[in-house]
């Protein structure tokens, strides 16, 4: 199958779904003229035109709004945030706005949004453009949110979002644009709200999404050189949360390690411990574990930055500490 | 440093207009005015619940700009939008069930009085973040001109969203973007209990409209309290939207009778402040006027205010028998999605 990058494959989502509907524009800063700032968007403003691909000042609170007046008045934007840490300037408009349009007109004004961009660290990029918000918009009925960590699901995923009929915040990761992937030539759709069994094993189900995804699939080649059998489920959508497949999973396994990249108090994985020990109490042989960043800012220097971040041998310590094996 | 309220300039009215044009202010005029003054009654019994926000001494502004505006133009507005809505054509009786909570609401009772929404009558809401409403309303705008259409959004605000940066977010890319957006800032002289002088540094500038003059955003300020430069000065604005000019802005000058909320003891003005306004209340203009053109009789004018008590009472009425939502409702419209698999412990 053909091997595309996850900018590429982003970029043929919003190219698709753009030659598909032309109520779809993308608007954002550096969408246009410079090609993107991290050239999601590259060749795109040639493609569709200046009325379609549409570079805005730097006023995220303001270019959000328009996207949702847009949006309540029969068009499908795409808004681009640079990175999600900006688009907290818009949070007023996606969570008063965005989330709750529909239920306060009773059901006369929905919101066919998109709003996507990178999300969380990448590099030393220190405490304010290092955040990930899964566990923030999560939270908040009327939206939903999902957070890839590869470029088949992406590409699948984001034409979801783009035809989906509400606000879709769709988290995506500046380390991860270049990475490589089977997508195949014709065209695929992925529900929203799914989560996929990425391995298949017996002995500790650890369950992640985005670019913690990469960490977790490194932890388990280790884990199973040491005859660990660990069944990886990458969550995909935060939410609707898919529940099912991971408690699935567990009474299969008996035992569950959580990988985010999301602080530790009221964390995505809390929530997912909640419904665990709620549904599968009876099933489970070990405490549940979340290995998340640390509970501080980000920061900057390389030293602390290491141990800021889950690493491939915290998450090999947590299996084997739900194993009894350390 | 620049103290005390605005004078309201009152320019000669250009237009000549006719008895059907003074009628139709009249009966919205009225209606607002007798709706309102119910809703503050129902308001005390606790009927209504929650922030109540009335509009009584501006309904000039809403009356002049739906005759001056066409049916297809978006509406947007904040949280004392009812006589906008009122104005626009949503009845009483829907807007009054809104107000009970009732599901028969023009927001099934899920909104609430800050949260009118009005598909039919493209009536946008009904925002209760200050200013929130500014930069949907410039993408409601943004909207019509991808699709084509010569309609300009009106987007309403008061006087203390002035100073929200979304404001200046919203004229700065209107402008980029020549978006058909008419700009209508109700300046009703407080924000909740702060006078506007003492808000905005645009005061002792000559007024709130100041704001958008550096964008190159044509902008005036109109008296609120006369009806027909209200529809004067929307026609003009809405002429040069329409003709591809883009943004246009406006400062109506205007005054609330009644508190910000109906929580508010006033202690902020003075009684005499409020009579002083009272007696250029924009109904009774229009009455006189109507009176003095030979278009009404004080016979004629007891018939209305008949026909409008009828029309409130019915509404009450509808509003008392109208039930409120029954359970299921909590979980409809948070996503248009059917399936949505919400979490319930």
């Amino acid at each position: 199958m053909r091997v595309i990058t996850m900018r590429e494959a982003i970029r043929e989502a919003m190219i698709e779904e753009m030659k598909r509907d032309e109520r779809v524009f993308l608007m954002g800063e550096e969408v246009a003229q410079y090609d993107g700032a991290y050239k999601v968007s590259k060749g795109m403003l040639k493609m569709f035109g200046p009325k379609r691909v549409i570079d805005t000042p730097i006023s995220e609170l303001g270019f959000a709004a328009i996207g949702i007046g847009a949006a309540l008045n029969g068009l499908r934007p795409i808004v681009e945030f640079m990175t999600w840490n900006f688009a907290l300037l818009a949070a007023d408009q996606i969570i008063n706005t965005a989330a709750k349009m529909l239920y306060m007109s009773g059901g006369q004004f929905n919101v066919p949004i998109v709003f996507r961009g990178p999300n969380g660290f990448a590099g030393q990029l220190s405490a304010t453009h290092s955040q990930s918000f899964e566990s923030m918009y999560g939270h908040v009925p009327g939206l939903k949110v999902v957070s890839p960590s590869n470029p088949y699901d992406a590409k699948g995923l984001l034409k979801s979002a783009i035809r989906d009929d509400d606000p879709v915040l769709f988290m995506e990761a500046e380390i991860l644009y270049n990475d490589k992937g089977e997508v195949p030539e014709e065209e695929y759709l992925i529900p929203i709200g799914k989560a996929k069994i990425v391995r298949e094993g017996n002995d500790v189900t650890i369950v992640s999404f985005n670019k913690t995804m990469k960490i977790v699939l490194e932890a388990s080649d280790e884990l199973t050189k040491e005859g660990i059998s660990p069944e990886v489920i990458d969550l995909r959508t935060i939410r609707p949360m898919d529940y099912e497949t991971v408690i699935e999973s567990i009474k299969k396994t008996n035992r569950l390690v959580i990988v985010t990249e999301n602080w530790p108090l009221a964390n995505v994985g809390d929530e997912l411990t909640y419904v665990v020990q709620k549904e599968a109490f009876d099933y489970l042989d070990a405490p549940v574990r979340c290995v998340t960043t640390a509970d501080t800012p980000a920061p900057y220097s390389p030293s602390l930055l290491q141990i800021w971040f889950p690493s491939v041998k915290k998450v090999i310590n947590a299996a084997k500490e739900v194993l009894y094996l350390l | 440093m620049y103290e005390g309220n605005v004078t309201i300039p009152e320019a000669p009215i250009k237009g000549e207009y006719s008895k059907e044009q003074y009628w139709e202010w009249l009966e919205i005029m009225l209606r607002i005015r007798r709706f309102e003054e119910r809703a503050q009654i129902m308001y005390m019994q606790q009927k209504i619940r929650g922030f109540l926000h009335l509009y009584i001494g501006q309904e000039a502004v809403a009356a002049g700009t739906v005759s001056a505006s066409r049916h297809s133009d978006p509406v947007i507005a904040g949280y004392r939008e009812h006589g906008i809505a009122l104005a626009r054509g949503m009845s009483s009786r829907v807007a009054m069930a809104e107000l009970f909570g009732k599901i028969t609401g023009c927001s099934k009772g899920k909104g609430g009085s800050m949260h009118f929404f009005d598909k039919e009558n493209n009536l946008y809401g009904g925002f209760a973040i200050v200013g929130a409403q500014i930069g949907v309303g410039a993408g409601l705008a943004f909207a019509e001109k991808y699709k084509g259409t010569d309609n300009a959004c009106l987007t309403f605000f008061g006087d203390g969203a002035i100073n929200q940066g979304i404001l200046l977010e919203t004229l700065n890319m209107s402008k980029l973007w020549m978006l058909p957006v008419l700009f209508i800032v109700e300046n009703n002289q407080y924000a909740m209990g702060t006078a506007v002088w003492r808000a905005s540094a645009l005061y002792p500038q000559g007024g709130l409209y100041k704001i958008a003059e550096p964008f190159g955003i044509p902008a005036k300020q109109v008296n609120g309290m006369i009806v027909e430069e209200v529809h004067e000065a929307i026609s003009e604005a809405l002429e040069f939207i329409r003709g591809g000019g883009g943004p246009y802005f406006l400062e109506i000058l205007t005054y609330r009778y009644r508190g910000h909320s109906m929580s508010d003891p006033g202690k902020y003005r003075t009684r005499e402040e409020l009579e002083e306004y009272k007696k250029r209340d924009p109904i009774e203009r229009v009455k006189k006027t109507m009176l003095l053109k030979g278009f009404a009789t004080e016979e004629d004018f007891k018939a209305l205010e008949q026909k409008i008590k009828e029309e409130i009472d019915d509404a009450v009425q509808f509003a008392e028998e109208s039930p409120f939502p029954p359970p299921e409702e909590l979980y409809t419209d948070v996503y248009v999605q059917q399936d949505y698999p919400f979490l319930e412990d």
